[in-house]
């Protein structure tokens, strides 16, 4: 029983990730083992959960995400995702996710014309994910944003059946609010079964008081002890 | 085989925001255009497809475009022969 191995969280590493090690550090302080999973690894390692990082994967050349999605590591990604294994994306990772068709949706260029970096704050739509069910009730986030390209957008209807089955699950509010023209104010979503997540904002930032924040700890130790639960019905 | 070369110009699907075409017309009043208006941003990519036929090129670059090239989400392209 004591001889069980630790959980491990797999952390991609594209061409052009740079938040890789601070997503590493966040998953080593929420208790996980972790492995970093360079992008032409043909499996992921034996990983419980697995993160996609921030960063410019292949340049961003294309569209932000667009060459990333043919990485060797995306068809085990897929599969695991498929078997309904917890991926994370977060920042470039929700624009790789997007792109790779696991996630709804496409992040435009900020209607502002700039490239946003700055504090944001976060509502939480759904609190019944794998990744926020440690966010308290009613407590919003705080949590930085460093992108050119995180205006999410779908067309009207799609948007609405998003809303209807609980996939927005964080939308920027007050005091900041929409920081790049987010159709709804979407900052986050997840697939159909929730086990897919991508958010523009980045929780491994905010993982120590330290650094402004540690909010981000609660959808990073959600990932942990979700993984944990999944394992265990397994 | 035969070599032919493409032009695929891809542009932002109308009343998609386009900042790009929007910072550029921000920019004209500098240049005293104040008469140019409905400025829009793409892109093109020129390549040569190895086919059968022209059809067949013509079919490779077209599901190029709609899967990869593009985000049919978003963006309208265009194939030309060139």
């Amino acid at each position: 029983m004591g001889d069980q191995p630790a959980l491990k969280v797999g952390i991609v590493v594209f061409p052009g990730s740079n938040c890789d090690r601070d997503a590493q550090h966040a998953a080593q302080l929420a208790g996980a083992e972790t492995q970093l999973l360079w992008h032409e690894t043909p499996d992921l390692g034996g990983s419980d959960a697995v993160i996609l990082p921030g960063g410019f994967a292949h340049g961003d050349y294309l569209r932000a995400g667009a060459i990333a999605r043919f990485s060797p590591i995306m068809g085990p990604v897929r599969e695991f995702a498929a078997r309904g294994g917890l991926v994370l994306g977060i920042c470039n990772g929700f624009q790789v996710l997007t792109e790779a068709g696991l996630l709804p949706g496409v992040l435009r260029r900020n209607a502002t014309l700039r490239f946003e970096h700055r504090w944001v704050t976060l509502a939480v739509e759904n609190r019944d994910t794998p990744f926020t069910r440690l966010v308290p009730q009613g407590k919003t986030l705080h949590m930085p944003i460093a992108h050119g390209e995180g205006n999410y957008w779908l067309p009207d209807d799609r948007l609405d059946a998003l809303e209807r089955s609980g996939q927005v699950v964080f939308r920027y509010t007050s005091p900041e609010g929409n920081p790049n023209g987010s159709a709804r104010n979407i900052a986050g979503v997840t697939d159909e079964r929730g086990r897919v997540c991508g958010l523009m904002p980045h929780p491994e930032r905010a993982s120590e008081e330290l650094l402004g924040s540690d909010d981000g700890m609660l959808l990073i130790r959600s990932l942990v002890e979700s993984m944990a639960k999944i394992e265990a019905a397994a | 085989m035969e070599t032919y070369r493409f032009s695929v110009s891809i542009m932002p699907r109308d009343g998609i925001l386009d900042p790009a075409g929007k910072a550029v017309e921000a920019a004209l009043p500098q240049l005293h255009a104040d008469n140019v208006h409905e400025v829009r941003v793409g892109r093109r990519i020129e390549l040569s497809v190895q086919a059968a036929s022209v059809d067949a090129a013509l079919e490779t670059v077209d599901s190029l475009a709609a899967d990869f090239l593009a985000n049919p989400l978003i963006e309208r392209w265009e194939i030309s022969p060139l």
